[in-house]
């Protein structure tokens, strides 16, 4: 009886966290119908939406090409000196916040950034300009280019061994050895990544509030945002939501259709080799590809490093607002993932007890609900109930929609750890009358510490890395560090966003290995 | 007798395992290679075959020195214990790239590819994919595309260790019955006693990375290697 209660007792608990979930969406949902679709079809809208579209297709296919140049080229050379760097510099992009790296762009390809100055070094006078598609499209790269080329190397490594054998056994050349090998790989891959791509340019908020140009480079979540925030007109905001989440609803259809990328790797990775590559054009050729996708991907990560150091440090600290905004940033990251963690045990201590499949089913769309409902509808439902928002209540949504944002990746690390765990011990705690609190305390925490630990760091460094969910409630009384960042480079104090940019950076990234899992740790995980 | 194989102060280095081969094989032989685990007989393939370059020593194949010889222009063909054929490519095209890496076919080479497969029992398979295929089915498909390759050496890195002792009589008596009609040299790694003496004519005793004993398949030693 004992141990039956405390199967049910994860059910109510995996309910409890569903309908917190369902609850949130739908009551920012509600005031979205309420002041329902003013504004309709007009030629803005088809502006906005176009653009949207377009600049999150043209990054996809440029992140692809690009990203699968680079897979191409470093899958060649299973071996060479400073390969697994290569490999974890590619996961590094997702660590680094938005804004952070919006800075480094900037700093690269701004008006009086690197770019300009290797351009007027040579008596190219003419100016680049980074602002509008240009800036969005570098920004969009940076970040998804190392994220293709990650995935498709891991699909290229996957393959048998003996596949490489047979290939130069049977002499395939350069040309047959795309065409019938490396390319199938490649293709049964893409649909995922490229739908992957996709979906994160499609909703991106901080890079295109950022580098967009003006009302010609706006795509619909900084729409909504400029709605609300300079033209206050909820109706317009309302309706723009209502296409958002159109939009998202149909990629995430489109998503669904095809597997997930996988990044795991093949197991016989040390006996993987390749046996073409052994000319001096095809090494010289990998080696350019790597070296470019190095500067290309690791300029903005020096320039935050190198602008950082040289920044007012003694002058930011002396600042209370830099004082401030770090104590709320701790704070709201810290609610945040302890949200993010509740959240994501409790949906899959009842994923794994509950055999019903609509349950299941439900479990699994609540923790993924954000895709389909991004931070600006949440927050733009609950600014509208809030009228503003004033006092404690903005904290409080911040840090539940930062949570929310967090709950798909920390279900992705712990509920395969949770499965094998709970398989493995729920006789034997049974069979001791171990239940409830006391086989929390004795069986479950321990042996999961490890994923619950990764699943709070990583909430915890996309909520101080994030703009998204803040931009419509920060202001004076409400800062943040992405927020003051935001502040100063719109004010132009760039070496006050310097420091602060660097000191989010590194505080992130650490955060973020701490809360990836290693493929050491994977295999021991899923064990 | 022409000599299919012949190794002549073979030396290789891989970490801390060195290897020394020296080893003469008359053409249309069939050798089955046996030792333990980690003894080297995968790396001896892996010389002849061209994925490893010896230190020092000579590598004579159908009499020609393979130095500098790249893997797909050797004499040789190799089938695997398992993922012989590229699982995203119909049985047709995998066998096909025996004929043509490339894939350029004429009737002639159409026809030969689909007549291989009836000889190894797979006629009207052509369209089929790898995953649609029982393990039997896929190294029969991996002996048609030597046949069509027709290399005069055969290296076979135990290709009936993934099967049921039913499929292995059946795949070996296939083997057997290719060899008598191609006259092919065989060498085949096998752990099978049994197997070995059954298909080969002659053994070869792989120990510690050097060939430890070879000769006629009637004197191979009883000892079953792990």
């Amino acid at each position: 009886m004992d141990a039956r209660r405390g199967i049910s007792g994860e059910r109510w608990g995996g309910a409890l966290a569903l309908a917190f979930i369902l609850g949130f969406v739908a009551l920012a949902l509600a005031p979205l119908l309420r002041f329902g679709g003013a504004g309709g079809v007009d030629p803005q809208l088809v502006g906005v939406l176009t653009f949207t579209l377009w600049q999150a297709a043209l990054s996809t296919l440029l992140s692809v090409f690009f990203g699968a140049a680079v897979a191409l080229s470093v899958a060649r050379r299973p071996h060479f000196r400073g390969r697994v760097w290569l490999l974890r510099f590619m996961a590094a992009p997702m660590g680094l916040p938005a804004l952070a790296a919006a800075f480094g762009v900037l700093a690269i390809w701004g008006r009086e950034g690197a770019f300009n100055s290797v351009l007027s070094f040579f008596g190219m006078g003419t100016k680049f300009n980074v602002y509008g598609m240009t800036g969005i499209l570098i920004a969009h790269t940076f970040f998804n280019i190392p994220l293709a080329a990650r995935l498709f190397t891991a699909a290229l490594d996957r393959f048998p061994p003996t596949y490489w054998k047979l290939a130069a056994n049977l002499g395939l050349g350069r040309i047959s050895l795309f065409r019938l090998v490396e390319g199938p790989a490649l293709m049964a891959a893409l649909p995922g990544v490229a739908g992957l791509i996709f979906m994160l340019c499609a909703t991106s908020f901080t890079l295109v509030l950022t580098l967009g140009g003006g009302p010609a480079a706006t795509t619909l979540e900084v729409a909504i945002y400029q709605a609300l925030k300079f033209d206050f007109e909820p109706g317009r905001a309302v309706f723009l939501v209502l296409v958002q989440v159109v939009l998202t609803g149909l990629v995430l259809l489109f998503l669904a259709a095809f597997p997930t990328p996988a990044e795991e790797r093949s197991p016989q990775g040390a006996q993987l080799r390749r046996f073409d590559g052994g000319s001096s054009a095809s090494k010289l050729w990998d080696g350019t590809v790597i070296l470019v996708f190095l500067l290309f991907c690791g300029a903005p990560f020096v320039a935050i490093l190198i602008d950082g150091l040289r920044a007012d440090f003694p002058h930011l600290l002396a600042d209370p607002l830099f004082w401030r905004a770090l104590a709320t940033s701790a704070g709201l990251g810290l609610s945040a993932a302890l949200l993010a963690l509740l959240l994501s045990w409790l949906i899959a201590m009842a994923r794994v007890s509950t055999g019903s499949r609509i349950f299941a089913g439900g479990l699994d769309a609540g923790g993924s609900l954000i895709l389909l409902t991004p931070p600006i509808v949440l927050s733009t439902g609950w600014f509208l109930w809030l009228k503003g928002g004033s006092g404690f209540a903005p904290y409080l949504l911040v840090a539940i929609i930062n949570a929310l944002m967090a709950l798909p990746f920390a279900l992705r690390v712990l509920q395969p750890a949770v499965r094998s765990h709970v398989e493995r011990t729920r006789r034997l705690s049974e069979s001791l009358g171990l239940t409830g609190l006391q086989r929390l305390r004795i069986i479950d925490a321990p042996a999961l510490s490890r994923p619950l630990l990764m699943a709070f760091f990583f909430a915890l460094s996309l909520s101080l890395g994030d703009l998204g969910a803040v931009a419509l409630f920060g202001g004076e009384g409400f800062v943040t560090l992405p927020w003051l960042i935001y502040a100063r480079l719109g004010s132009y104090r760039t070496t006050d966003a310097a420091a602060l940019t660097l000191i989010l950076a590194v505080v992130c990234m650490v955060f973020a290995v701490l809360g990836t899992p290693s493929e050491r740790r994977q295999e021991e995980a899923g064990r | 007798m022409t000599r299919a194989i012949e190794l002549s102060g073979v030396g290789l280095t891989l970490g801390s395992h060195r290897f020394g081969f020296d080893l003469a094989v008359p053409a249309g032989v069939f050798v089955a290679v046996t030792g333990p685990s980690g003894s080297g007989k995968s790396t001896l393939f892996n010389i002849l075959a061209g994925f490893e370059t010896p230190d020092v020593g000579r590598v004579l194949l159908n009499g020609e020195d393979m130095a500098g010889v790249p893997a797909g222009k050797r004499p040789v063909s190799l089938v695997f214990q398992d993922n012989n054929l590229f699982a995203h490519l119909d049985i047709f095209t995998n066998v096909a790239l025996g004929v043509s890496p490339s894939l350029s076919l004429d009737g002639a080479a159409r026809a030969s590819v689909s007549d291989a497969l009836s000889r190894v029992g797979l006629g009207g398979f052509e369209k089929r994919m790898p995953a649609t295929l029982s393990g039997g089915e896929k190294q029969r498909a991996a002996f048609a595309r030597a046949l069509v390759r027709k290399r005069p050496i055969m290296l076979l890195d135990e290709p009936f260790a993934a099967l049921d002792p039913e499929l292995r009589h059946q795949m070996g008596a296939l083997l057997a019955a290719l060899h008598r009609d191609e006259g092919f040299t065989v060498l085949m790694i096998t752990h099978d006693p049994d197997e070995a003496r059954r298909l080969a004519d002659r053994f070869v005793l792989i120990e510690g990375g050097h060939v430890a004993r070879e000769g006629a398949i009637a004197d191979l030693p009883p000892v079953r290697h792990p």
